[in-house]
């Protein structure tokens, strides 16, 4: 374990001198699929409320199937199936995208973290009490405004711990972007153990370092809950 | 319906290793969720603490590392302890050499008996004291409490959680083809690059962990209403 810690640190942490690798490709991945995720989550999850059909079922059929599927299979539809699909090898920009192992990764993660996060947020907009809307609603808001001002700040508070759990969730499912090859915390473990054919410690060590990323993460979001949620507090 | 080239047979038998393997996850996981959460309510000091220590690190490590880390060094470690033996007594020369879906088993098991001792542990929680104490007064003994009493109640409060569960372990048995066994995303991988028609068959297997999830969905609606029985909604 000390001789893996001793030669493979610098890739562990951060690059092995060419590429970014390791614990600053795992917390990139997490930050920009969390990110995007998110982004897509917020309209999403207010189409998913909607009374018209025309707008949640679509949404509904999305979150249905990327719930509903292992992420290994995403990933592996989008990084080898899309590109074995003649049109995307014909037209030249999304050839170059899907060739990149990277931008598989996050579209995959993205796609999959978004539909999780869509059902969270939708799960507390519905649970927005009838009083702050009517309330909202009698000082003459529009629907925009109601929901800018009322509804979406409400329900992301409520959400927080929900989502905590979430953002946890794929930080264990990043490990699946060795797989596209990406050079994320797993893939120094699987060279450190092909070097030095001792699985226990190749794999511990970064079993330690996830659950070091893990327990800063649920610290660092039950500090945001103290905050965020600091009305709740009997 | 589908033209599967031939491969249909082995995405068969694939999703048959999937859902066997799952199953069997299921029932390991079940019973280690529940010596964990007796465990984590028994009055003994000592077992609380390890069953702490195991749900907290089990839980902030990706199923995968475990995965990896339990199926290379698991064998590794029999093989040493079947070394032991074998020197031990020179009569005796065996060894156990583990197939990825006996690993996987016992991976899964492993791993997600952590979050059934949580969800198990909160059901019991649950359970109201007086249930305990009137079944005692009965003169009942501990396991035909738990048999009578506890349990049955505490699957109510266990169900949505078990549910959960049980569609997390569906999913995370696709990661077992990475440790060598030849489940239904194996079978499809085998199948595109015969063919060259990846994308048509990993969406093949897509739609069967989608079957199965929906499949178990229902499966698991009329649990909750057998376990539901004789509990008073309110009428919203």
């Amino acid at each position: 374990m000390i001789y893996i810690i001793e030669n493979y640190w610098r890739e562990f942490l951060y690059s092995d001198g060419y590429h970014v690798t390791g614990l600053a490709m795992t917390l990139w991945l997490l930050t920009i699929s969390c990110a995007i995720g998110f982004c897509l989550a917020i309209p999403l999850a207010i189409l998913r409320n909607s009374r018209n059909p025309l707008l949640w079922v679509p949404v509904w059929i999305y979150t249905f199937v990327l719930r509903g599927t292992p992420l290994y299979v995403q990933l592996l539809i989008i990084y080898t199936g899309l590109y074995s699909l003649d049109f995307i090898r014909d037209s030249a920009p999304l050839a170059a995208f899907f060739k990149q192992g990277i931008d598989c990764t996050i579209l995959a993660f993205a796609l999959n973290t978004g539909a999780y996060t869509t059902e969270i947020f939708a799960g507390a907009i519905r649970d927005t009490s009838f009083g702050e809307v009517d309330a909202g609603r009698s000082l003459g808001m529009s629907q925009a405004t109601l929901y800018r001002r009322i509804i979406i700040p409400s329900a992301l508070r409520r959400a927080l711990p929900v989502y905590s759990n979430e953002v946890i969730l794929m930080l264990h499912s990043t490990t699946l972007a060795f797989t596209a090859t990406v050079p994320d915390l797993l893939k120094v473990a699987n060279d450190a153990y092909s070097a030095t054919y001792n699985p226990f410690a190749a794999y511990s060590t970064v079993a330690l370092i996830y659950l070091c990323v893990s327990f800063t993460l649920i610290f660092t979001f039950r500090k945001a809950e103290q905050h965020f949620l600091a009305f709740l507090k009997p | 319906m589908f033209d599967l080239a031939g491969y249909g047979p082995q995405i068969f038998a694939g999703t048959i290793t999937t859902v066997e393997l799952s199953l069997l996850s299921l029932a390991v996981s079940f019973i280690i969720g529940l010596i964990g959460a007796s465990a984590k309510l028994s009055k003994s000091r000592s077992a609380a603490t390890i069953a702490t220590i195991y749900t907290t690190i089990i839980r902030g490590v990706p199923d995968l590392v475990l995965m990896l880390l339990i199926f290379y060094s698991l064998q590794i470690w029999i093989n040493d302890l079947t070394d032991w033996l074998n020197n031990l007594q020179d009569s005796i020369d065996f060894e156990v050499s583990l197939n990825p879906f006996a690993s996987g088993v016992i991976t899964l098991g492993f791993i997600y008996g952590a979050y059934f001792t949580e969800t198990f542990r909160g059901a019991f929680m649950a359970v109201p004291k007086g249930q305990m104490e009137a079944a005692r007064s009965f003169g009942m003994k501990p396991f035909l409490i738990f048999r009578r009493i506890l349990f049955p109640q505490m699957m109510r409060y266990a169900l949505p959680g078990l549910a959960n569960n049980w569609q997390v372990i569906l999913k995370a048995t696709a990661l077992v083809s990475l440790i060598g066994l030849s489940d239904v995303i194996k079978a499809a991988q085998n199948a595109g690059n015969g063919t060259f028609r990846t994308f048509y068959f990993m969406t093949i297997a897509g739609i069967v962990y989608l079957l199965l999830t929906t499949l178990s969905n229902g499966v698991i609606m009329l649990l909750e209403r057998k376990y539901a029985v004789g509990v008073r909604r309110a009428a919203l």
